[in-house]
């Protein structure tokens, strides 16, 4: 499997995975069964637009629109990453 | 010292179990577990567990479906914001007690299966209870929770590692937990009949190398080496005191889930609040860090890598809970795991030896 992801995909948290901000670590944190993901602001920021409606291309353009120049790949890499350890769904948005 | 929260709570609510595995990690001395907490009791441990910082709440056991009380608990965890996962050999998990749990908020389910077919499952099991598991499994997803499937491994079923992948499959779970025994408790007066050998596992390891690869973000397969082959100690629960926080079903905490017998004195949550025993008390701080460490571990490179392995492992097989891990090939102990190991490869040994049974509590 590449790393290549559709930009009409829709990412959605994994069935399982909960998004949550975490106040005695002031970090927001991705829960799963056995694991707790310690996210930074980057990835908080694109998590927190994984909602199961907007595109691979949305998620870009609305990083864009909130911190200017956003490397594409760097986002496209990220999200495929967190697919293939489940923690994404990407559904085909065509 | 500042100390860092737990991430997670381990609640063995309750000893008892419909199962008499044999690999078992709970303690021999069942009938001292009887005067269990109650619900109001578990409730303020779970949230004082989300006080200190704990995002997972395990509910495990025995077989935590045998307190009646087990959606009451769900709904306190979710309320603090914990993620709820129940460990369970599914027995009872009914069609109703899972609308139940569903309702109350419950996030995962992990279902064990003790083989891929019902009469070594069973045999395992000692009960008959391969049909109903599948059933629950199958349960489990159609509610639209995420299915985990455990199986333990030991001599008598990881010749099986390529069926019980197919019925993982089958069952379209959403991760499989493989997991070499550890020997804890029951495990440990079975190991001789539980140790497998060398061949065993070097067959076991190149069929779950290509399954990795096979289903790769589809299925995810979690190994769990069996530790008396490893070069190195495990960092047993990642550091002693320093990310999970078990309470067992009469309230005792402990660091580890077989610190039991450690000759440490007890931090029941009776008599003590969590915070005091989390930061406080001599079970949690007595191994937390390194300054415990006698040597080699003191002067070993891979200290704060692998902390000097488990300490109720050295506590079990050295009576001293400060040595080396004897499973570490360093330990100076370590001809005990390799007696054990030698054993368990003898060529006339058989496969199926006689196991005992763990009682139902």
């Amino acid at each position: 499997m590449t790393s290549s992801i559709s930009t009409t995909g829709v990412p959605r948290l994994g069935r399982g995975v909960k998004l949550r901000y975490d106040r005695s670590r002031e970090r927001h944190v991705l829960l799963m069964p056995e694991t707790v993901v310690v996210l930074n602001a980057t990835g908080t920021a694109i998590l927190q637009l994984c909602d199961g409606e907007r595109t691979v291309a949305d998620i870009v353009e609305a990083l864009r629109e909130q911190y200017g120049d956003v490397p594409e790949g760097q986002v496209h890499a990220y999200l495929a990453k967190l697919a293939e350890r489940r923690h994404l769904e990407i559904t085909d948005g065509d | 010292m500042e100390i860092d929260g737990p991430l997670g709570l381990l609640a063995e609510l309750t000893y008892r179990c419909p199962l008499a595995c044999a690999y078992c990690s709970n303690p021999v001395e069942l009938e001292a577990y009887r005067e269990e907490l109650t619900t109001a009791e578990w409730q303020r441990v779970i949230t004082e567990a989300a006080e200190l910082g704990a995002l997972q709440c395990h509910l495990s056991g025995g077989e935590p479906l045998l307190r009646r009380d087990l959606a009451d608990l769900v709904r306190t965890a979710a309320d603090q914001g914990l993620y709820t996962n129940l460990v369970t050999s599914a027995l009872g998990f009914t069609p109703a007690r899972a609308a139940e749990l569903h309702d109350a908020g419950l996030d995962h389910v992990q279902v064990s299966l003790q083989a891929d077919e019902p009469a070594l499952s069973d045999r395992i099991a000692g009960s008959p209870s391969f049909a109903r598991k599948i059933d629950a499994a199958r349960r489990v997803r159609e509610l639209g929770w995420p299915l985990t499937l455990n199986v333990v491994l030991h001599r008598q079923n990881i010749d099986r590692v390529p069926e019980i992948l197919a019925a993982a499959e089958e069952l379209e779970a959403d991760r499989i937990e493989l997991a070499n025994t550890q020997y804890y408790g029951w495990a440990a007066v079975n190991r001789a009949a539980l140790l497998p050998s060398r061949e065993q596992l070097a067959e076991a390891e190149v069929v779950v190398r290509e399954a990795k690869e096979r289903l790769r973000g589809r299925m995810e397969i979690i190994y769990v080496i069996p530790d008396y082959y490893a070069t190195y100690p495990k960092p047993c629960m990642g550091g002693w005191g320093a990310r999970q926080l078990v309470v067992v079903p009469t309230g005792d905490a402990l660091p580890c889930l077989a610190a039991h017998g450690l000759p440490l004195p007890a931090a029941n949550v009776r008599e003590h609040p969590l915070s005091w025993i989390w930061q406080d008390s001599p079970m949690f701080s007595a191994y937390r860090g390194t300054d415990w460490m006698q040597d080699p571990c003191r002067s070993c490179a891979r200290r704060e890598i692998d902390l000097g392995g488990c300490r109720c492992q050295a506590f079990a097989l050295t009576g001293d809970a400060t040595r080396t891990d004897p499973v570490c090939h360093l330990a100076p102990e370590h001809g005990i795991v390799e007696a054990a190991v030698a054993e368990a490869n003898e060529e006339s040994r058989p496969v199926e030896l006689p196991l005992v049974a763990r009682p139902h509590a």
